[in-house]
């Protein structure tokens, strides 16, 4: 049981760290400020590889997600035991897998949004990813648990 | 010889009945058929042996688009760090041998031997219009987007000029104009760069039931516009009439742009002149179709089936 969490932990800590990377990746930004000069980060200005890397992480981010949501409705444990930030951070990921996703739909051919719906879409994702990392930290410091 | 005449003698002896197709297809046909067809991409096709390289088309494109172009305000805001290039075509307006802000299609010259006779052939240059245009749909900040006639266009008054569009662009279409656009009011000397500029298929045109600039102006004929449907199936008859081979139909999973080319592409390829603002004929692999989207289709079915397999284990487990 303790080594299932563990793991848990670790995917998460790690798919977040490459999502957020990959993400900010999206935007020209690496290249500009040298920080794709640096060795073995090049890829970080390379679009086309940011692109997958977010697609591949947020898959894993979404079978985590799925896998620990149907563990606890399966197992019944009593959404009580769920913290406060641990809420917040519930509804933040929720609201970046569906803004996230409604982007990858995006991309599909044939489909076609207008400029409005996209820069909506793209600041609420970029909104919720700075208050998931702000809260992250938060939790992290103040050592704040998932569930008591 | 290797003359525009001989090469349209050649043209002309061997291709009568490949011409006399896309001539069944005038102008007014193309507009009448946009009208009724909503829900299909339309489609140019771009019959190389035709073109004479005039640049008819590339006049009336700037004529007609003179209105959208770049007037940036000098001198350009210092920009952070001093590696970022400055791009400007403000003083080189009337550049026409390749792509600019100032330029959305240009004529590349190639030459290549035809059963033993050597021809030149010009070919028109822009955005191809992909089926799926990375230029769009991997654009960080929602500048640019499709219409559902398939025709893709970046928004000068959204667009920050990051260059994205043109990076993943697989012919390097879109071109920078620094000193433009919004980039100015929100933070000039850290982010953005101008504003990127590409041919919009005469969008605007295209709205009031006329066909764009560069067709109406050809005296060859050489563009044709319709529904994606008629289009292929011309392209294809047009192929088979002279022998020729296509461009654009299956290039990055498929554009709204096709060329039919008397000569293989591949050798065009080579003889063009490539490089900044001259876009190459390769063979493009489907840019935006990389496996992905199904590793996030199954990702939530692997995250259900692992809690139910565990699930399942330890009931089993407990009994
Ligand atoms: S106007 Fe027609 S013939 Fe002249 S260069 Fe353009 S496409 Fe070719
Ligand atoms: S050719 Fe380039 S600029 Fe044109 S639609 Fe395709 S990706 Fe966009
Ligand atoms: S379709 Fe319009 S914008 Fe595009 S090249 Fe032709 S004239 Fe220029």
């Amino acid at each position: 049981m303790k080594t299932t969490g563990k793991l848990r932990r670790y995917i998460y800590v790690l798919t977040l760290f490459f999502i957020t990377l990959s993400g900010f990746g999206q935007m020209p930004i690496f290249k500009r400020y040298y920080i794709a000069d640096i060795p073995g980060l090049g890829w970080l200005a390379q679009f086309y590889v940011t692109h997958i890397i977010h697609y591949a992480a947020a898959s894993v981010l979404i079978a985590l997600v799925l896998y620990i949501l149907f563990d606890f409705i399966f197992n019944g444990s009593g959404l009580n035991r769920i913290t406060g930030s641990g809420y917040l951070k519930i509804v933040i990921l929720a609201g970046l897998i569906v803004s996230g996703g409604l982007m990858v739909f995006k991309n599909l051919p044939g489909v076609y949004y207008g400029h409005t719906t996209i820069i909506v879409l793209d600041l609420v994702h970029l909104s919720l990813c700075m208050m998931l990392l702000c809260v992250s930290l938060y939790t992290l410091i103040w050592e704040k648990k998932w569930v008591n | 010889m290797t003359s525009k005449l001989s090469r349209r003698a050649f043209l002309k002896g061997s291709l009568t009945a490949a011409g006399s197709v896309a001539a069944t297809t005038s102008i007014a046909r193309a507009a009448t058929s946009m009208a009724h067809t909503k829900k299909e991409p339309l489609v140019t096709l771009l019959d190389i042996s035709k073109c004479i390289g005039c640049e008819e088309c590339v006049y009336a494109c700037q004529e007609v688009n003179a209105n959208k172009y770049p007037e940036p305000q000098k001198p350009f805001p210092k920009m952070v760090p001093d590696r970022v290039p400055v791009q400007d075509w403000s003083d080189k307006r009337d550049v026409t041998d390749r792509l600019t802000p100032y330029n959305w299609l240009f004529i590349q010259h190639a030459s290549a031997t035809v059963n033993g006779e050597e021809i030149e052939l010009t070919i028109p240059r822009r955005c191809m219009h992909c089926d799926n245009p990375p230029c769009v749909k991997l654009c960080p900040w929602g500048s640019a987007k499709q219409e559902e006639n398939g025709l893709s266009r970046i928004d000068p008054d959204i667009c920050l000029g990051g260059s994205k569009c043109k990076k993943v662009c697989p012919w390097d279409i879109p071109e920078r104009q620094t000193g433009v656009g919004l980039y100015l009011d929100i933070l000039p000397a850290f982010a953005g760069n101008g504003v990127m500029y590409k041919c919009d298929r005469c969008y605007n045109r295209l709205e009031k039931g006329e066909v764009p600039a560069c067709i109406e102006a050809c005296p060859e004929d050489v563009q044709t516009i319709g529904p994606k449907s008629e289009i292929l199936e011309k392209a294809h008859a047009l192929a088979k009439e002279m022998n020729g081979y296509i461009y654009g139909e299956h290039e990055n999973g498929g554009t709204n742009t096709i060329y039919v080319s008397p000569v293989p592409f591949e050798q065009l390829n080579q003889s063009i002149e490539k490089g900044k603002g001259k876009p190459h004929l390769n063979t493009v692999k489907n840019m935006m179709a990389d496996g992905t989207n199904l590793a996030m289709l199954i990702a939530p079915l692997a995250g259900v089936v692992a809690a139910f397999g565990k699930f399942y284990l330890s009931s089993k487990e407990d009994k």
